[in-house]
């Protein structure tokens, strides 16, 4: 069950191969970034032994692909949810109730920021400034998908459609 | 959030159809790459190109206000490999304007990095875009494959004797490669930590190669200063603070969004713009620049222009063009516990001053707002910000320094009443109101 000690798919090196492109033919390493996260999407989460393939594929050494891994905060070094909700705390968010969004969800899945609920359905994180303020309060879903004016009715449908 | 109300709108032309309105056919309808084709077909000089930017007096939008056209004039002219980057990596709190300009109008940034390499002799691009805004960086990959197709990107565009690809990098959760040097650190595959300066990006860039690298707003700004002439674009703002420019307002207002005006407009013009208050409530503090420009009070702001210059006399800066507007309901303690939180979050801790300066900062702060502060904590505050100052790698240190000084210099009385009373003077029910979300959603769009 544990797909963690498989290899990552034909398909994940595709896409890897497709950002390898992007960059002088010297500079593979510059596709680390968007390599670590087709591998994330892949995996849910990057064990060590991920980065490691990962790294081995665009010819790092495992450590410098580590490092990346564990300097940009989105990359996730532990198992989550299947869904990972990050809430806009920061202040112009909070200015049109940021912090309370997340409290709402504290309350309604009975967890604290950085933890997962007992079915392992979701993880919730503090996230930084999305570039979106003017649609506070908001939320990404698995990081790729930002959900807009999160007040409780929206949070409810969210939670509700998140199976 | 889609465009509401502008005045002699440039940036924000193709935005009225929101997001049915972004693809290369509506670009071309509303004039696209006509620039691009003019300077091709007519083999302008670089030196003229730049000499046309220079006149504009463009600042870029990142941030700095640094003179575009000069910027450019920086790039080495005999270096064989060079490189244009553009800085999406829009994380300044209270800045969402590139996101909407990429989202709503891709191709005038796109073609604004097509004439930017033209000028300083660049054959390939990258667009850095937040990682947080995923769904923008899939659009503008979808915009490249489009002007791909249409020989706008690639080798001799449009027959002529001009070659340049542009790709997109996305980023994955770190402000400070909103810093140039981190960001290319960043597109190199590494950590995004700053290098120290000199030398400067126009000598040593990205892979070490000369690299131009500006804001998304001043790429996708050049397209219409040369369909309307540099000076045209001069004299739609004000001396020394050329052109149009995006402000993003959020907040306590009652329509909080991207609007466009040109370089001077009061402030009051643009509150007004943004649907003024929200429920009628006193305005209380302005940050006009991004969450790293100092606070200015209600009274200060309401006779400040939207320029650089009015901003810098006022004593604060116009930064990014993001307008964070707070009202009576706010407590200022608790508002710059979350701005210390941030840049404390976000250091990336290779400066000594930076890394402990911004927990110390944190903490203190942290602790005034939870009552367990002390009378001596002012000058604490005061103290540790004098020691990052300026002597750090970026200026990460100095964006936290400038929120703590100037919050505790314009509402010293709020924090000392924290120390005091051990509460905040904002009574918390009327915080807990103010920020809208408990009330009946369905009465949001309605109010
Ligand atoms: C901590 C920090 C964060 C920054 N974040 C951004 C950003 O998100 N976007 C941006 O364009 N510039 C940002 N800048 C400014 C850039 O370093 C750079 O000045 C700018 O991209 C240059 O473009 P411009 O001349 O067109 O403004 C940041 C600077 C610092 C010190
Ligand atoms: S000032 Fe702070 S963020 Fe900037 S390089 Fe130094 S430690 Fe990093
Ligand atoms: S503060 Fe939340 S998106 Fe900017």
């Amino acid at each position: 069950m544990d797909k963690q000690n498989d290899m990552l798919s034909p398909e994940a090196f595709r896409k890897i191969d497709r950002e390898v492109a992007k960059y002088p033919a010297e500079q593979k390493q510059s596709a680390i970034m968007a390599a670590l996260v087709i591998a994330q999407d892949e995996k849910g989460w990057l064990a060590q032994e991920v980065i490691a393939e990962v790294a081995g594929y665009l010819g790092m050494a495992p450590i410098a692909a580590y490092e990346v891994a564990s300097f940009y905060n989105m990359y996730n070094l532990k198992p989550v949810g299947k869904y990972k909700l990050t809430v806009c705390t920061n202040l112009p968010c909070a200015l049109s109730g940021g912090v309370h969004a997340a409290d709402y969800v504290k309350e309604k899945l009975g967890i604290d920021f950085n933890e997962t609920t007992a079915d392992g359905k979701f993880t919730l994180k503090e996230g930084e400034c999305m570039g979106a303020c003017g649609d506070a309060p908001v939320m990404l879903v698995n990081d790729k998908r930002m959900c807009s004016f999160m007040l409780p009715e929206q949070i409810d449908a969210l939670l509700a459609e998140c199976k | 959030m889609a465009l509401i109300d502008t005045i002699n709108p440039l940036l924000t032309t193709g935005w009225g159809k929101g997001d049915a309105g972004w693809s290369l056919k509506d670009y071309e309808a509303r004039g696209g790459y006509a620039q691009l084709k003019r300077i091709l077909t007519s083999k302008m000089s670089q030196d003229d190109l730049i000499a046309e930017v220079k006149k504009s007096v463009l600042r870029g939008r990142g941030g700095a206000g640094f003179p575009t056209g000069l910027k450019w004039s920086f790039m080495p002219k005999a270096a064989p490999e060079k490189y244009v980057v553009c800085n999406t990596d829009e994380g300044e709190p209270g800045t969402f304007k590139d996101r909407d300009l990429l989202r709503f109008d891709p191709h005038s940034t796109i073609e604004g990095m097509i004439i930017a390499g033209y000028a300083v002799g660049a054959k390939r691009g990258y667009n850095y875009i937040h990682g947080e805004i995923f769904e923008i960086y899939q659009r503008f990959e979808a915009a490249l494959d489009e002007a791909r197709a249409a020989g706008y990107l690639g080798e001799n565009i449009l027959g002529s004797e001009f070659s340049f690809d542009l790709f997109a990098h996305h980023g994955w959760g770190a402000y400070i490669c909103g810093e140039e040097t981190g960001l290319l650190e960043s597109i190199e595959g590494k950590k995004g930590q700053p290098r120290f300066k000199p030398p400067f990006p126009a000598n040593f860039g990205l892979y070490g190669k000369p690299t131009t690298i500006n804001n998304t707003e001043t790429f996708a700004a050049i397209p219409f200063i040369l369909g309307m002439g540099g000076e045209a674009y001069l004299n739609l703002g004000k001396p020394n603070n050329g052109g149009t420019k995006l402000f993003s307002v959020s907040g306590h207002v009652n329509r909080p969004g991207n609007y466009e005006v040109p370089m001077g407009t009061p402030f009051a013009k643009l509150l007004e713009m943004a649907g003024g208050m929200r429920g009628g409530r006193k305005l209380k503090a302005v940050i006009p620049g991004g969450s790293s420009a100092p606070v200015l009070p209600a009274d200060v702001m309401m006779d400040c222009t939207m320029d650089y210059d009015s901003i810098a006399k006022a004593g604060s800066m116009l930064g990014s063009g993001a307008v964070i507007v707070m009202d009576e309901t706010v407590c200022m303690v608790k508002a710059l516990e979350r701005l210390s939180y941030f840049y404390y979050e976000e250091s990336c801790g290779q400066c000594t001053p930076c890394r402990e300066g911004t927990g110390w900062l944190y903490r203190v702060v942290h602790r005034i707002e939870h009552g367990q502060g002390r009378q001596e904590d002012l000058d604490l505050l005061n103290r540790v910000t004098d020691n990052m100052m300026g002597k750090t790698i970026c200026a990460l240190a100095d964006a936290a320094a400038f929120p703590v000084r100037s919050f505790i210099k314009h509402f010293k009385s709020e924090f000392e009443y924290h120390v005091e009373h051990k509460k905040c003077l904002v009574d918390p029910e009327v915080q807990r109101a103010g920020s809208g979300f408990f009330r009946a959603s369905s009465a949001t769009e309605a109010a």
